[in-house]
């Protein structure tokens, strides 16, 4: 939707000749991900149908819609989560930096497009070794603890823990426990950052703390995140996709589609008359 | 109150009498054999037991020096090649295997693990007995080994199973591979309910006498390595039990006190160890 037009410069110096290395400098610039004509079908059941958008860098994008609408499905397309579910079959494309993620190793993209997921998750491993997880298995040349500062640091979660990063990461609350898969997820230096409902097991004073964190990582990652509160969509994203039923209704900019949607299925789901 | 609530009330009262009275019964079937076994053991046991061979016929005295010692090679030979069989092949099920797989594999534990336990034996005399051409420790423990498997693999798989799937995703979401996902995460967060059916498997055939009787044998001395036929405590028990000597009988006795007394410590030693580690707290 945006590619044509802005057929811009090219996050990787890839040059020009060949037809492949040509369709990979579409991605402009600004754009860390680009999703076409992606197509998902769980056996015989296709659950998206064409979707095609591009994740901004540094940004926050949301996806929004009602159950089964397949924005967790497209979530778990972007780093290959769905090869893990038997019978589901992919079309289409997503590019990563102007490189196809379907054709990279798998182990390898899921370093760089990370993952938190709706409930929290924390191995059963203490605090600080939830952290150096993702550094230990990856052979990491960094000094492990000073990255898992970092990590916790960023997960906005240090002070809380840092007295005892030797306890069982089950003794955190709710909410501690998902900053600290927030900061798991961040120690391997990811460049996208995926939520899946992110807040939606947790109360409402951890899922302000999470929204804050969020807005706050921006920086550091591009961020893709499923919700069906639209108000959080509202509150932290700058994009937000509005799906149904597998297909792609409308996808803008966040003030844009709360305020004035064009189309008049989106307006019927932000005005809560379905969903 | 009309009578038809009346006797909805005593029908719950005597089914709940009944189900607590049966699960009296069960535990107090267990606490009659281990204090009849303590009572008479314990009379029974001294330093000679655990430090001298076995008296030969007719002289009392003596102890079960060799059949502990045989005991313990028995079992650690048995957990060397049944634990690690059944364990890698739950987790080819439980991970990698396709349903139709699982199914037949699964089926074939449940039959080896109901088969008849001197049918092992048998088997274990036709696969290493015959071809050595005499009885040894080795025998034995293959046969106890063979019963291990089955439990081993069947429990283990179901503990893998268990596994909450977003673990699962958890890993592999920060770029781990299958096999490291399962070696860091699954394993780990499986392995008390693993330790436990292992040990269970361990209890059940450390009081195996079948299939010891044609590999294992017996032994009134000592047994060098693990080529040559060897006592064990649940082969003693079963020889001195029908003896005449009122002397072998109290031995079988303490034998019987030995062999759970090891089983008992080697649980709580596994206890220990598992009670360290982190637990996944229940959904």
């Amino acid at each position: 939707m945006h590619a044509s037009v802005r057929q811009a410069v090219s996050v990787n110096i890839t040059p020009p000749g060949t037809t492949a290395a040509s369709r990979e400098t579409a991605a402009p610039a600004d754009m860390r991900m680009t999703i076409s004509k992606v197509n998902f079908w769980y056996g015989s059941k296709q659950t998206l149908f064409d979707v095609s958008l591009g994740i901004a860098t540094n940004k926050v994008t949301a996806l929004i819609g009602p159950s089964g609408c397949g924005k967790s499905t497209l979530l778990r397309t972007l780093n290959r989560m769905h090869e893990t579910v038997r019978h589901a079959r992919l079309e289409g494309e997503i590019l990563l930096d102007g490189k196809n993620i379907l054709a990279q190793d798998v182990t390898l993209l899921r370093r760089r497009v990370g993952m938190v997921f709706q409930r929290p998750n924390p191995f059963p491993k203490s605090i600080f070794e939830n952290v150096a997880y993702g550094l230990r298995i990856n052979g990491s040349k960094t000094p492990i603890a000073e990255a898992v500062e970092k990590s916790l640091r960023h997960g906005a979660l240090w002070d809380e823990v840092k007295d005892h990063l030797h306890k069982s990461a089950y003794e955190l609350s709710g909410g501690q426990q998902q900053r600290l898969c927030i900061a798991r997820a961040l120690a391997v230096e990811p460049e996208v950052l995926l939520l899946d409902e992110p807040c939606s097991a947790l109360d409402p004073i951890s899922t302000a703390k999470i929204e804050e964190l969020l807005v706050q990582l921006k920086d550091l990652c591009t961020i893709v995140t499923v919700t069906h509160n639209m108000q959080q969509a509202a509150r932290i994203s700058d994009f937000t996709a509005f799906l149904l039923n597998g297909q792609l209704i409308e996808f803008s900019p966040t003030p844009h589609l709360f305020t004035t949607p064009s189309d008049p299925r989106t307006e019927a789901y932000i005005t809560g008359r379905f969903g | 109150m009309n009578a038809r609530l009346r006797w909805r009330k005593y029908l719950s009262n005597f089914m709940l009498t009944l189900t607590g009275g049966c699960a009296l019964v069960s535990v107090s079937v267990l606490f009659l054999i281990l204090g009849y076994l303590v009572y008479h053991g314990g009379t029974s046991i001294n330093w000679d037991f655990f430090t001298k061979l076995p008296a030969p016929t007719g002289e009392t005295g003596g102890g079960m020096a060799n059949a502990i010692v045989g005991s313990a090679k028995l079992l650690l030979l048995a957990t060397l090649f049944g634990v690690p069989v059944g364990f890698l092949g739950a987790i080819y099920l439980a991970e990698f295997s396709g349903h139709k797989v699982a199914f037949v594999v699964r089926y074939a534990a449940d039959l080896l693990n109901g088969a008849p336990s001197i049918v092992i034996g048998i088997f274990a005399y036709s696969l290493v007995v015959k071809p050595f051409g005499h009885f040894s420790t080795l025998a034995g423990g293959a046969a106890l080994g063979i019963m291990m498997i089955p439990i081993t693999l069947r429990s283990t798989e179901e503990f893998l199973l268990a596994v909450p799937r977003n673990l699962r995703e958890g890993a592999m979401a920060l770029g781990a591979s299958k096999w490291k996902t399962i070696a860091t995460v699954i394993v780990p967060a499986a392995y008390r309910g693993i330790l436990t059916a292992i040990l269970l498997a361990f209890a059940r055939v450390a009081g195996e006498t079948a299939p010891l009787l044609f590999t294992a044998l017996g032994n009134e001395f000592w047994s060098h390595g693990f080529s040559q036929p060897t006592a064990s405590l649940p082969v003693m028990i079963y020889h001195y039990a029908l003896s005449p000597y009122d002397d072998w009988h109290r031995q079988a006795w303490a034998a019987g006190l030995v062999l759970l007394a090891l089983i008992l410590i080697i649980n709580i030693l596994a206890r220990a160890i598992l009670a360290r580690g982190i637990a996944v707290p229940r959904a």
